[in-house]
């Protein structure tokens, strides 16, 4: 930075041309010297400082994927046309869209605000809610529905304390004051997240298929029209660099790095864009989220035919000091950009008018090639569009498989101290289903409003989330979101496979069909080779898991760096899916409701403890290889519950996942009280031989493409002619007050939920 | 049979309640905050929501809107009105029903399947119920606790115009720390009620905790029914 000095002095195009030689701060801004140098061979001479701070952002990790797009070739490798045909609208756009049958078409996406979350966790979290809804809202869609997969440090640590519920009222007071219902999420507690907790937020919204709209500026002559919230000094982040520079005296000498969330201007947003929508008065419409107008201006008329021009001097401030470059980088909440015709220009400020947003024309897309920024007339930006935001660098990081995974795949759990009495397995249910990743979660969960919008058919703590889309008919989907970190770190090819067997098998327990994928790639620094090799392998994992049970990834989010020095996070590819259902209010329920139900057992249980919730509770344990992934038996399970929720004769049907069997039998008791007497224990797992499983590894192995299932009793023969091939063990019934062990131990639900609801408010207060 | 339901910028549950006097039988009329017109329902719903984002005193902006200008008259002289929520806010706000709401006693916003004791049935929204009848539905907000001075809380109850109280915990606490478990409460004509938990989200059979919020819905289309016969 060598002109400190100086006064502050548009630094124009014009002037850019004629002092070539300008030292720049390319490196503060976060650029590598041949980042620079591609910059300035692809305008053909220096930047300005707006084309640098438009250059720098929207070629971040962040904006860019420079280290990970280059992997996502397997996306394309793995889908097939019959995938295809479900997909409406694909990766690469701000949310993908998949058809839900009679007309109506659904897009869902996660993404992460991981870090802002860490630095301002209540503003993090709510507009990490915030711009994924905007997300959402940009497809044309109306949003229907919120989920947050959120990941910290130990429970017990202090930080965790400022951390977690500062998320949790962040998350809680956007989507509720946005009216939207929060009908799941994960929370999941360890150590490898102390120092960066993961905040996903995942949106669903829907609407008719002709109403699918994109982010495209087409058309010369259309008006590019800014609306939402007026342009703040927040989020400008990195681009402080700059500010310090031109505010050497008399301004505010530094940005807010993380951006201030404001849900009932988004809320008021919604309406506004619904009515334009059904107006059919916009051409091309893009939400501001990272990046700001950069990002806005540079995607649209990169994705349309022609070149746009803005005049920025235009654009509605609520910081008059802000100087151009930080008004193209600002970050301020709750802002879409437009592009409509002149002709319905008058509607849509008719319509926006109604709803008190304000609406201002900023620019036209014109007949050129290139983007043009003025700020009172003078030109401070003239650059190709499709540079800025689809031609920035792309790296092919070194990848290499982690020395430690031999030694860490060779301890296994099998020297580990298991209970021997049916009194010690019974101490052990209770440390763990009061353990922090499963205990009760309402503490948190009951901070969400689940009922706004009157479609919730089913929400946490039950497996899915389940929201009704036509009213007339019941049509709608499930939606769930798993990823067990420390499977991932044991093996990440695997550990994302089995986080797609879960969501998916979540989403069939309820009833749904299985039917698309989204994800947020949770992962370490990009510069590390192990991390980019566990990235490399997720993403290989979840490409081909998806090919073979037929459903498309149609976009999602990835997150690097979340680390803290040399040490990063467990590799967590969270994985979404979305299924559907006819008609959702025969959605089937994760607790039993009455007595006399059979008890099933459906899938194959094996002798796996490696990286259970038992062997990280009991012996703070991970080593090993994580559970077989059997994406056939996933699918035969996944077949069998459907069409058992479609024939109605579905009591309770329940996931088995952390805690194995043990863990969900005590869950589905505990959702409404009733108890159950397990007297098939000795079927599990039995060989070929005739040796079964003893009792402490039937209940706490963590097998996958398992369920519980109850089914009135009147309907068992039915149910039993349904399972096929699936293997499957009629293990007790339901009744009573007491989860009862034959042989083994009881215990009552009441001492179950005393110990399932004591740990968050012990911790956070009641 | 219609019934008008309020849009103010930021309500949420408005269409939810729209929905639940349809599936009660009635016609719901949207009527919008900024025109000061009624459009001649025969009674009105203040809906559930964030009115201009709460930012201010919850529903304290809200009770200046031009529709307010034609509701608090036409309430007074005896048109039903039934807050929900954000609602009763507005309704306590507009001097129409006595007392405030405030943050939780436990400061977090909080959504359960709420039980609560219906005590008055004789009001224009309740008469379908039993009293001392138990019902559950939900209850989901921020600044529920409810709160008047003694006189006024004494009035209340020797006027029989609590109409519903929080079915309190083993512990003897109620939801959000309101005076004395009061959930819900009435005008002394009987007309106007309003009331924190939401029984538009337990109308329909696999959407909500129940079916107990129909009650408010039919009353209100019975009494109007029945004045009408009578007029």
């Amino acid at each position: 930075m060598s002109d400190t000095q100086t006064a502050p002095l548009l630094d124009t195009v014009e002037h850019a041309a004629a002092t070539p030689d300008v030292e720049q701060p390319w490196a503060e801004l976060g650029l590598k010297v041949d980042e620079y140098a591609n910059i300035r061979e692809i305008i053909g001479r220096r930047p300005t400082i707006a084309e640098l701070a438009m250059y720098s952002v929207m070629w971040s990790e962040h904006c860019s994927y420079k280290s990970s797009k280059i992997h996502f070739s397997l996306w394309g490798e793995n889908t097939t046309d019959e995938m295809r045909e479900k997909l409406l609208v694909g990766i690469g756009e701000n949310a993908g869209v998949v058809d839900i049958g009679d007309g109506w078409a659904v897009t869902f996406k996660v993404e992460s605000h991981n870090h802002p979350s860490y630095v301002e966790p209540y503003q993090g979290a709510a507009t990490g809610v915030g711009g994924i809804i905007r997300d959402i809202m940009s497809m044309g869609a109306r949003p229907i529905a919120v989920m947050d997969p959120l990941r910290f440090g130990n429970l017990h640590h202090p930080d965790t304390q400022r951390v977690l519920p500062g998320v949790v009222a962040g998350v809680g007071g956007y989507g509720n004051c946005i009216g939207l219902p929060n009908i799941g999420g994960e929370v999941v507690f360890d150590d490898c997240y102390q120092g960066n907790p993961l905040v996903n937020a995942l949106c669903v919204g829907a609407m008719r298929i002709e109403d699918i709209h994109l982010a495209k500026a087409s058309g010369p002559g259309n008006k590019v029209i800014l609306f939402g919230a007026k342009t703040g000094g927040d989020g400008i982040g990195g681009v402080s660099v700059l500010a310090s520079e031109t505010f050497d005296e008399g301004g505010p000498a530094k940005r807010p790095a993380v951006q201030v969330g404001d849900p009932f201007a988004e809320k008021v947003l919604i309406e506004c864009c619904l009515d334009l929508y059904a107006a059919g008065v916009v051409d091309g419409i893009q939400d501001l989220g990272g990046a700001g107008l950069s990002c806005a201006t540079s995607e649209l008329a990169s994705n349309g035919d022609g070149g746009m021009q803005v005049e920025l001097s235009l654009v509605p401030l609520r910081d008059a000091s802000l100087q151009p470059q930080e008004i193209l980088m600002s970050e301020s909440q709750e802002r879409m950009m437009a592009v409509v015709e002149p002709k319905h220009l008058d509607e849509f400020m008719a319509i926006t008018d109604k709803w008190d947003v304000e609406a201002t024309v900023i620019g036209e897309v014109t007949d050129g090639d290139h983007l043009v920024i003025t700020w009172h007339g003078e030109v401070i930006v003239d650059v190709p569009p499709r540079s800025v935001a689809h031609e920035g660098p792309t790296y092919n990081r070194p990848l290499a498989r982690p020395a430690y995974l031999d030694g860490l795949n060779a301890a296994g759990t099998a020297e580990l101290a298991k209970p021997q009495t049916g009194e010690e397995i019974r101490a052990q249910l209770l440390t763990l289903v009061g353990s922090p990743n499963l205990c009760d979660k309402s503490w948190i969960t009951d901070q969400y409003d689940r009922y706004v919008l009157g479609n919730t058919a089913l929400a946490q703590p039950d497996d899915s989330g389940v929201v009704r889309v036509d009213e007339a008919t019941g049509r709608g989907v499930a939606v769930s979101t798993d990823c067990n970190g420390r499977f991932a770190k044991l093996d990440p090819y695997a550990g994302a496979q089995l986080a797609l067997a879960e969501a998916y098998r979540n989403v069939a327990t309820a009833g749904a069909a299985p039917l698309a994928v989204t994800d947020c790639l949770n992962f370490g620094s990009p510069e590390d080779p192990g991390v980019m090799w566990q990235f490399r392998e997720a993403i290989r994992g979840i490409a081909e898991g998806c090919r073979f049970l037929g459903i498309p990834v149609t976009g999602g989010n990835v997150s690097f760096y979340n680390q803290t020095g040399d040490v990063a996070i467990h590799p967590t590819p969270v994985i979404g899916v979305l299924g559907v259902m006819d008609d959702v209010s025969k959605r089937s329920g994760s607790g039993f409701r009455s007595d006399d139900a059979h008890v099933y057992l459906l899938g194959t249980t094996r002798d796996e403890l490696d990286g259970s919730e038992w062997a990280h509770v009991i012996h703070k344990h991970l080593g090993g290889l994580p559970p077989k992934v059997d994406l056939a038996a996933e699918q035969a399970l996944g077949r069998v519950l459907v069409e058992a929720a479609r024939a109605g004769i579905v009591e309770a049907a329940h996931d088995l996942s952390e805690g194995g069997l043990a863990i969900a039998l005590a869950e589905a008791c505990m959702r409404h009280g009733v108890g159950v007497t397990v007297d098939g224990l000795d079927a599990i797992g039995a060989d070929a031989e005739g040796n079964s499983l003893d009792a402490f590894t039937a209940l706490f192995s963590e097998s996958s493409a398992r369920a519980l299932v109850a089914v009135p009793a009147g309907h068992a023969a039915e149910f039993e002619a349904m399972l096929g091939d699936v293997p499957h063990a009629r293990i007790g019934a339901t009744g009573g007050r007491d989860l009862d062990v034959v042989g083994h131990f009881s215990v009552s639900v009441a001492e179950l939920k005393s110990a399932h609801e004591f740990t968050l408010p012990a911790v956070f207060g009641s | 049979m219609r019934i008008g339901v309020v849009t103010f910028p930021g309500s949420l549950d408005d269409r939810d309640a729209a929905r639940a006097v349809r599936e009660c039988g009635g016609e719901a009329v949207p009527l919008w905050h900024g025109d000061a017109d009624l459009k001649g329902v025969d009674a009105v719903i203040l809906p559930g929501g964030f009115s201009y984002g709460d930012y201010l005193r919850c529903g304290a902006i809200a009770r200046f809107a031009p529709v307010m200008d034609a509701l608090v008259p036409a309430a007074r002289g005896g048109l039903p009105v039934l807050g929900i929520c954000n609602g009763f806010q507005v309704l306590t706000e507009s001097h129409l029903l006595p007392g405030a709401l405030i943050r939780n006693d436990h400061r977090k916003f909080n959504c359960v399947d709420q039980r609560l004791v219906v005590e008055n049935t004789s009001t224009d929204w309740t008469s379908d119920f039993e009293a001392g009848q138990e019902i559950t539905i939900v209850l989901k907000n921020g600044e529920g606790g409810f709160v008047a001075d003694e006189k006024t809380l004494d009035t209340l109850e020797g006027e029989g115009r609590v109409v519903f109280r929080y079915v309190p915990d083993a512990q003897g606490r109620n939801p959000n720390g309101s005076y004395r478990h009061i959930a819900g409460i009435t005008n002394e004509r009987g007309n106007v009620v309003g009331l924190m938990p939401h029984p538009e989200h337990a109308v329909e059979e696999g959407y909500g905790p129940s079916l107990d919020g129909r009650g408010f819905f039919t009353s209100i289309i019975k009494q109007t029914l029945e004045s009408a016969a009578t007029a």
